[in-house]
Order: structure tokens, then sequence, then C-alpha cells
């Protein structure tokens, strides 16, 4: 009788034990299943500027006959991206060279180190940047200083006596430079 | 009336349990003989709270938007009432975290608080100071005028280095591949919510761990920690010696922390808020950024270190520092706490001291930089008493071809190079065109820049420096 009666409890138990295990597991799928849901976009937010592709555009700089021969000049323009609300931090600029008659050189401003905006010395013909003494030939190629690399070309192209410079992402310099 | 308000009281302490709930961590048992030492830690939780609070008065002002940020910067900075010093006590007061952080950091680490059982105190306070230092930094960020801008750009270029995701971690940085609408929203939303969210639960442990483990008591050379019988030891400690937290221990931090706030305001009214550096435009070049004063350490050391390493210097370097730090209490948890005992640590933190102060000083000069405004050499400060034409024409090409941005003379030019206002007699005619012409590890080759007539002139008048 009593072996009955203790059977009858463990099988109540276990049963009970499983309903346990059975209500558990369903709410915390059911919770996961919110919290994966929810996360869609709001990792799609945090990520958002990887699941562009960074556009380039060709933007007009000037005309042939503003650079002289021999000079590199600062040109500006709209970078590749510019939302609607950017305002004044669409503005992107270049140092555009005229190397000799139909060859133009654009190079991005930012040292190859971390980015500060270099200088072109037109007398010394260098380019030199501020933060931490980099310093760059008229070809962008490193004379002194830090940078680990040149500094970065854009492409340029004539049209109709019209400069063009595709623009590009900002340059970052990797591990392997 | 006093009976009425008493009464009120009493119901809403009753039904909340307020006092219930704050008596015994006010009161909880505390070591005795607490130290003004002690009184860092407290003081960072107090200004952090200062800044919170003057941090959401600031954004009733400001506006988190790219094209607008700045104007409202000038706006607070010029216009609101008190806006100035609102500003400036929310720069100070980040300026006194990272000092009152980093002090109570070491004070923990000199007096070995971070031993058995406090391993979990001092891995939360690692992580509180990573993000007060990001704090420090996205709030420069947010000034968004040209330092703020340029600054966001050399961060991106430091994650950069991270390997294969380098390129990726600087455009979730930037809000974009490049610098533009999105990366104000970004820097904001990293600041105002995501990092005090990280705070406010990493602040939460820290205090929780400090009831759950109890203020360490002030070390004694020769009592050492024994994981094994610590615990029952403290609890014997506190049952005989202790005083209550509030006020016997806690008066100090009082104090202290009023001090510092006091201190700060003061600051900010005085000083004001660093100046704007101009329109947060990406296309201007001729601006110098340099960060606020608490990473300047950081940006001196990406000067200093050997080039040829620093692309892999710049990624494993913080992340050894972080690993060291998180490591610290799993490498000693036991044995001697005193300072007395300690002498390598005590060597340590002298070290780290002096290596962060000494990067401070150099980046507060900043010698390797080109100095853009230095003046042009004027003839009475060069050896020569009667240049020639040459000569003459030597002082002005060293100007204007730029040696003069690295070369000092006579107290005229840069710090980046040697001095060159003797530099006649440490070196001839001849050595003097092979360095210029060649140039050297951290200086341009002119010979591609230089005619020979100017090669020449400028030979003459730097060999007449004697």
């Amino acid at each position: 009788m009593n072996e009955v009666a203790t059977e009858n409890k463990n099988q109540k138990t276990e049963k009970e034990i499983s309903r346990r295990k059975f209500m558990m597991k369903l709410s915390l799928s059911f919770a996961a299943l919110s919290a994966a849901v929810a996360a869609i976009p709001v990792v799609s937010a945090l990520l958002a500027p990887l699941l562009e592709q960074p556009p380039e555009k060709w933007r007009k700089v000037g005309m042939v006959g503003d650079f002289p021969l021999g000079t590199t000049k600062l040109v500006t323009f709209i970078n590749a991206d510019p939302k609607a609300y950017a305002g004044i931090t669409a503005k992107s600029s270049a140092w555009l060279r005229h190397d000799d008659e139909n060859n133009f050189i654009a190079f991005a401003v930012n040292c190859t180190h971390l980015g500060c905006p270099v200088r072109w010395e037109a007398k010394a013909e260098l380019f030199m940047c501020p933060c931490h003494g980099g310093v760059y030939y008229k070809d962008g190629t490193v004379a002194a200083g830090p940078p680990p690399k040149p500094l970065t070309n854009y492409k340029v192209r004539i049209y109709k006596n019209e400069i063009q410079i595709q623009t590009k992402p900002l340059p970052i310099t990797n591990i392997t430079a | 009336m006093k009976k009425f308000f008493k009464n009120i009281w009493r119901w809403i302490d009753d039904r909340t349990g307020i006092t219930e709930l704050i008596t015994p961590l006010l009161k909880h048992p505390a070591p005795p003989r607490a130290l003004w030492s002690y009184v860092f830690g407290s003081a960072t939780l107090f200004v952090f709270i200062l800044q919170v609070i003057t941090g959401i008065a600031l954004s009733l002002l400001y506006q988190p938007s790219s094209s607008s940020a700045y104007q409202s910067l000038e706006f607070i900075t010029n216009q609101a009432k008190f806006g100035n010093v609102l500003r400036g006590i929310h720069y100070y007061g980040a300026s006194a975290m990272i000092i009152l952080i980093g002090l109570h950091m070491m004070r923990t680490y000199i007096t070995a608080s971070y031993k058995f059982p406090r391993e979990m105190n001092w891995i939360s306070g690692v992580v509180l100071l990573i993000f007060t230092i990001f704090m420090g930094f996205t709030g420069q960020l947010l000034r968004w005028d040209s330092s703020g801008v340029w600054s966001s750009v050399v961060a991106a270029q430091q994650l950069g280095r991270v390997p294969f995701a380098g390129t990726w971690l600087a455009h979730l940085l930037l809000g974009g591949s490049t610098i533009g609408a999105q990366s104000l929203s970004r820097f904001y939303s990293y600041h105002v919510f995501i990092a005090p969210a990280g705070i406010f639960i990493f602040i939460g442990l820290h205090l929780y761990l400090v009831f759950r483990n109890g203020i360490s008591e002030p070390p004694k050379a020769g009592r050492l920690v024994d994981p094994n019988t610590y615990r029952a030891w403290y609890k014997d400690y506190l049952k005989e010696k202790s005083v209550p937290f509030w006020p016997n221990a806690a008066w100090r931090d009082v104090i202290f922390s009023s001090v510092i706030i006091i201190v700060i305001i003061l600051l900010a009214t005085f000083l004001g808020a660093p100046a704007l550096t101009g329109q947060p435009d990406p296309s201007v070049v001729h601006t110098s950024p340099t960060p606020d004063w608490y990473m300047v350490p950081f940006f001196a050391l990406f000067a200093l270190m050997p080039h040829k390493i620093e692309s892999v210097a710049m990624m494993v370097g913080p992340l050894a520092t972080i690993f060291l730090l998180f490591a610290i209490p799993f490498i000693s948890n036991k044995g001697e706490r005193s300072p007395l005992k300690r002498p390598w640590a005590m060597f340590g933190v002298l070290c780290v001291f002096v290596f962060i102060i000494s990067l401070l000083v150099s980046g507060m000069k900043a010698p390797w930089s080109p100095d853009f405004k230095t003046k042009p050499l004027p003839l009475s400060a060069i050896k020569s008493p009667h240049p020639d034409s040459t000569i003459v024409a030597g002082v002005n090409l060293f100007y204007a071809k730029g040696c003069q941005y690295c070369h000092k003379i006579n107290k005229y030019g840069g710090a980046a190079g040697p001095d060159l206002t003797i530099v006649g007699s440490r070196l001839s005619s001849s050595e003097l065109t092979i360095r210029i012409v060649n140039g050297s590890n951290n200086m341009p080759a002119y010979g591609g820049i230089l005619s020979k007539d100017e090669l020449n002139k400028l030979v003459v008048f730097l060999a007449s420096q004697k």
C-alpha cells in the first residue's frame, strides 16, 4: 500500500518537475524570441555605417586654368555621402597638384599617421602635419616623421577643361602599413 | 504643522521602507582610523553625479547635430546665462574625475586593497576607468569644433590599426565612411546614453561590492591576507573595532568631495570653459588639432614611440595595458598588503606615474610638431655681425624653406630638429651640404627642393653660425 503511494507521489513529482522544466523552457524561449526580434532593428542601427556601400562620386573642383603648372592648391568639394542634415561637415578637401602638362595628382589631406590635416608649404615644397611632425614630399611620399605610408591619392579626370576628382572614404591606415 | 509633515514622512517611510534600506548602508561597520587617502573613490562618485547633473543641464541647451552643434556651443558659451560656467563645470568636472579615479586606483594598488576578497571591486573599477576615459574623449568630440572633428578622425585612425576589422571599426565610430551628418549623432549617443548606462551599472556593482566585502582595513606590515581565513578575521576585526561608516568614516569623504566640487566651480567661474577652436569644417586644413589635456599623454606617445613599431603598438599597447590591469588581482591576491613590504610594487607605481606625467609634460610642449607660427629670423639674431648679401639670402631661405619650423636659431624656430645656433662650429660646409641634400631619418632630403644657388646660400649662412 505504502509502496504504491510512494510510487504515485514520485510519479507526481516527476510530472511536476517536467512541467516546471517545460514552463521554464517555454517562457525563456519566448523571452529570447522577443529579444532577438527586437534586436534586429537595433543592431541594424548600430551597424548602419557598415551596411551601406561607401559611394564614390566624381566632383568638379575647378578648371584646368585655375592651376598653373607646378602648383599645389587646396580644393574643396562635397564628400561622397552627404546627408541632407550634414551642414558644414559635408565638406571635404584635397591637395591638387598640377604635375606636368596633362597630369594632375590629388592627395587626401589626411596624414597617414593619425589622419590630421597636412598643409602644403609652397616654398619648401613639402606637406607638413601639425600633429606629430609628419612631412611628405611634393609627390606625397614620406619625407620625415611617423607616417607609415605616402599620402592617399584620389583619382583625377579632366572633362571639357573641368577637373574632377573621385571622392573616397576617409583613408584609414591599417596595421599592415 | 511640524507634526503633520512628520506624519506624512512616517507614512511614506513605512510604506516604502526608505530608512530601512538606507540606514544599514549608512551605518555599516567600517574599519576604524579611516585615512584621508581613502577619500578619492567617493570624490570620483560625487564628481560623477555633478557631471550627470551638469550634463543634463547642458543637454537643455545643446543641439546634437553635425550641422548645428557648433552654433549651439557658441550660444552656450557666449549668450546663455551662466552657460560658460556650466560648460566649465562639466569640463573641469571631467578633468577632476580622471585625476580622482587615477588617484583612487593608485591608492587601491598601494594599499593592495584589490587582494582577496576584493578582486571584483578592482575589476569593476578598471571597467569604470575605461568608461571614464571614453567619456572624457567623447565629451571632447561633442564640442564639435575643429579640434573635435579632427580628434574623431585621429580616433578612427587608431581603431583602424585593429587587425582585420580596423576599417570597419573606424567607420562604426564615425557613423560612416567619412566625417559627416551621422558622426555627431553617434558621439552623442555614446556619450549620453551608452557609456553612462554602463557607468551606472558598474558603479552599482562597485558600491554593492564595497558593502559586501567591506571597506579594506588600513594595511599593517606583517598582517598577511590569507584567503582561507580572511573573511572570518575581517568579521571579528569589525566586531571588535568597527565604527559606523556615517559619520565616523564618511565625514572626510563629504568634506573632501565638497571641496573638490567648490574648486571645480571656482575654476569654471574664473577660467571658464576651454575656447572653441573654430567651425567643424573638415575642408579647413590650417588647424592644429589638440586634444584635451587628459588625452595628451596618448597623443605624445604616438609621436615619441619608434615609428616602425607604431602601427602595431597602437593596437597592442592599449590591449596589453587593459589586460594587465584586469590581471593584477589574479597575479597576487594574497599575502602582504603594506606598501612598506612591497617595494617592487611601489617602484612600479612610481614608474607608471612618472611615465604618464612625462608624456603629459612633453605632450604639452609637443616639440615634434613644426612651429608654423615662428617669425622670420631677424638679422640681429644671427652670429655674423656684418652679414653679406649671401648670408642675408641664406637667412631668408632658412625661413622660407621651412627649416625654421623645426630648427631653432637663437630662440627663433621649432624644436623638432637640433638647435642650429652654433651649427657652424659642429659641422663643416661640406657636412652641412650632405645633411641638407640627403636629409636624415627625421628630416626631409632637400636635394630635390633647393637649387644649387639656394643650397650654397643656406650653407654659407649656417656655416657662419659659430
